[in-house]
């Protein structure tokens, strides 16, 4: 009996998280317009999506803006943790907090302030300011995955490169970054997924013209709802879940290798 | 032997007021064994990591075969570091760890397995080339870190406290192999560590460091037997160490008791430490001995017993092979041969200082 409670309750949080998200992609497929009514399978509206020029330039924005602004945020924020993890512990500590605020921070407060900076500057809005924009909020999420990769590494390994021979340069990319490297991967997969996910920042720093696809949803839910938008967003959902998938699943394969290693012998 | 390799030559460090290092001069000779000893915070690692290279003296010169090398670069130097927590590489295989400097010295590939195989095999570890590091033992961790230097053929290999990490047995063990190590590779070992019994066993010459000066240099039985402070003595195993008066040569007054001894030259009635090892002292019946004293304490120790001996004032160490029970009266006898005197430290930086066990 307790069993089945137990199941019981599991399987009604499951339908609470996913009924939502079942609904729209059921509805991605329905061959009416109507939200009540359901008139037979399509892909009509998959197809329709792919059609929309409007729709597609603004998936394009959506996945270059994750992509750069990913890759320049890891960049920055891995040498920013490489920096950190040698200084005192006092100002560490201090600017550890200071990167943390923002991830905290409400997102609204975040878009609204990069805005009224971009204006300040009187930086046109476009697409450059949305990139801007997403490297900054991006930042904080390498430096958190990064630190405590860096944290647990013994630091003779580096001497111990030097050592054998290796200039700083190599011996950094040839025994420092392998191992700091599934830190890295995890807190650029991080980015890319929040990058994507963004919809307040990027509403607010967007200039006329330029859509990702959150706000070209959110400029056509006004208008009435257009069913392609539920093909498009079961298509980010997807996306969304095949990241997360990917991040949680990077560590294993390290312990693998490891475990290949062993069996090798 | 006989050459000198390295020498150090008015080396000063300090990190902020800290001083760690004060003007150390010293000289290793090729092909030694030689050991830097001393409690924590004593300087001996930072005195290896500026043989290393990986600290900068903030005074002084460090001469390696006739050339200063104070500022050169860790990677250019002739020397290969065995580091305490053995650093290994733990996304590489054991081979491509030994391989890594070999590599970066772009050898061949017949070369470098050639060494892979030699360096393993002089390890005994001849079957773990394709093993990742995790999967080893802290010992095999260790003998792959000694691997991964030695292969790079270097004159000198430091070693920082190599065996801190391992337990007892097998701590042992290792003693004897870097010590076969030593002999098959001849080349010169700098090691550092705070094992007093590790640096007996292994050395051809000791230091003993404390507050970042050199205590004593010497061979071990030298400095086992002849200690030059009270601090030495008391770092090197147990020891009585009793404050007396030198009356004259070859006499010494302590606990209001004179003894005969064997020293000479340090004056009349000069105040001196006088060092007794607890397996010197004789325990016989209570109107044959020097002086008198009670059995306080008792702990058996395996090989001896280790009793206590309250005799004019002062708590005796005396490890003897025959038992005393608590409460016994004995007699106390030293051998004049076995009485060291010592000068008084002259400033306080070379006083004995506390030594945990």
């Amino acid at each position: 009996m307790m069993k089945f409670i137990k199941k019981f309750y599991l399987v009604i949080i499951f339908i609470f998280l996913y009924a939502p998200m079942v609904t729209l992609i059921v509805f991605s497929f329905n061959n009416t317009k109507s939200r009540a009514k359901w008139g037979g399978f399509t892909f009509k509206w998959y197809a329709g999506l792919f059609n929309d020029s409007s729709i597609i330039q603004a998936l394009i924005n959506t996945l270059t803006i994750a992509l750069l602004s990913s890759l320049i945020a890891t960049l920055i924020g891995t040498i920013a943790a490489l920096a950190m993890n040698n200084m005192k512990k006092l100002s560490k500590n201090i600017l550890m907090g200071v990167t943390n605020i923002p991830m905290l921070n409400a997102e609204i407060v975040t878009g609204i302030s990069l805005m009224l900076l971009f204006i300040f500057f009187k930086y046109r809005f476009g697409y450059v300011t949305i990139l801007l924009a997403h490297i900054t909020f991006n930042i904080p999420y390498v430096i958190l995955s990064v630190a405590p990769r860096l944290k647990t590494l013994n630091p003779n390994i580096y001497e111990a490169a030097l050592d054998l021979g290796a200039n700083p340069l190599k011996a950094f990319f040839k025994v420092v970054f392998p191992d700091i490297m599934p830190g890295i991967l995890s807190g650029f997969l991080m980015c890319f997924t929040m990058s994507i996910d963004d919809f307040i920042i990027t509403h607010f720093t967007k200039g006329a013209g330029v859509d990702t696809l959150s706000t070209k949803i959110y400029a056509q839910v006004k208008k009435g709802i257009d069913p392609k938008m539920y093909a498009l967003s079961t298509l980010i959902f997807v996306t969304v879940l095949v990241l997360l998938i990917l991040v949680n699943y990077t560590p294993n394969k390290e312990k693998q290798r490891r475990l290949k290693g062993e069996k090798a012998k | 032997m006989g050459n000198k390799l390295i020498t150090l030559e008015n080396i000063s460090k300090s990190y902020g007021s800290n001083t760690v290092l004060d003007e150390l001069n010293l000289y290793i000779n090729e092909n030694e064994f030689l050991t830097l000893l001393g409690p924590s915070g004593c300087g001996k690692t930072t005195t290896l990591r500026i043989i290393g290279g990986f600290e900068t003296p903030d005074t002084g010169k460090v001469i390696f075969d006739g050339k200063d090398i104070t500022s050169l670069a860790p990677n250019k130097r002739q020397v290969n570091t065995v580091f305490q927590k053995y650093a290994l590489f733990t996304h590489m295989t054991i081979a491509e760890n030994i391989a890594f400097g070999l590599k970066i010295k772009k050898k061949s590939k017949a070369y470098i397995d050639d060494k892979i195989k030699y360096a393993l095999k002089l390890v005994n570890l001849e079957d773990f080339a394709n093993r990742m590091p995790d999967s080893l033992s802290g010992g095999q961790q260790q003998r792959i870190a000694i691997a991964r230097a030695i292969v790079n053929e270097p004159k000198v290999l430091l070693l920082d406290e190599p065996l801190g990490a391992l337990d007892l047995k097998l701590r042992q063990d290792m003693q004897y192999e870097l010590i076969r190590l030593k002999n098959e590779l001849g080349i010169t070992f700098i090691y550092v560590t705070h094992d007093q019994e590790e640096a007996l066993t292994m050395s051809d010459t000791i230091v003993v460091m404390n507050q970042g000066y050199i205590q004593q240099i010497g061979t071990p039985e030298n400095i086992y037997n002849e200690p030059e402070n009270a601090f030495v003595a008391d770092f090197i195993g147990d020891s009585n160490i009793i404050s007396g008066t030198m009356i004259h040569d070859e006499l010494v007054e302590i606990l209001n008791v004179k003894w005969a001894c064997v020293d000479k030259g340090f004056g009349i009635n000069k105040p001196v430490d006088v060092v007794i090892r607890p397996e010197d002292v004789e325990l016989v019946k209570e109107d044959e001995g020097t002086i008198k004293g009670i059995v306080t304490n008792i702990i058996f120790k395996g090989v001896h017993y280790e009793m206590e001996v309250m005799a004019n004032g002062f708590e005796w160490l005396v490890h003897s092979t025959s038992l005393f029970p608590v409460g016994t009266k004995v007699g106390i006898r030293v051998d004049p041969f076995n009485i060291q005197i010592m000068n008084k430290p002259e400033s306080e930086d070379e006083e004995a200082i506390g030594v945990e066990e």
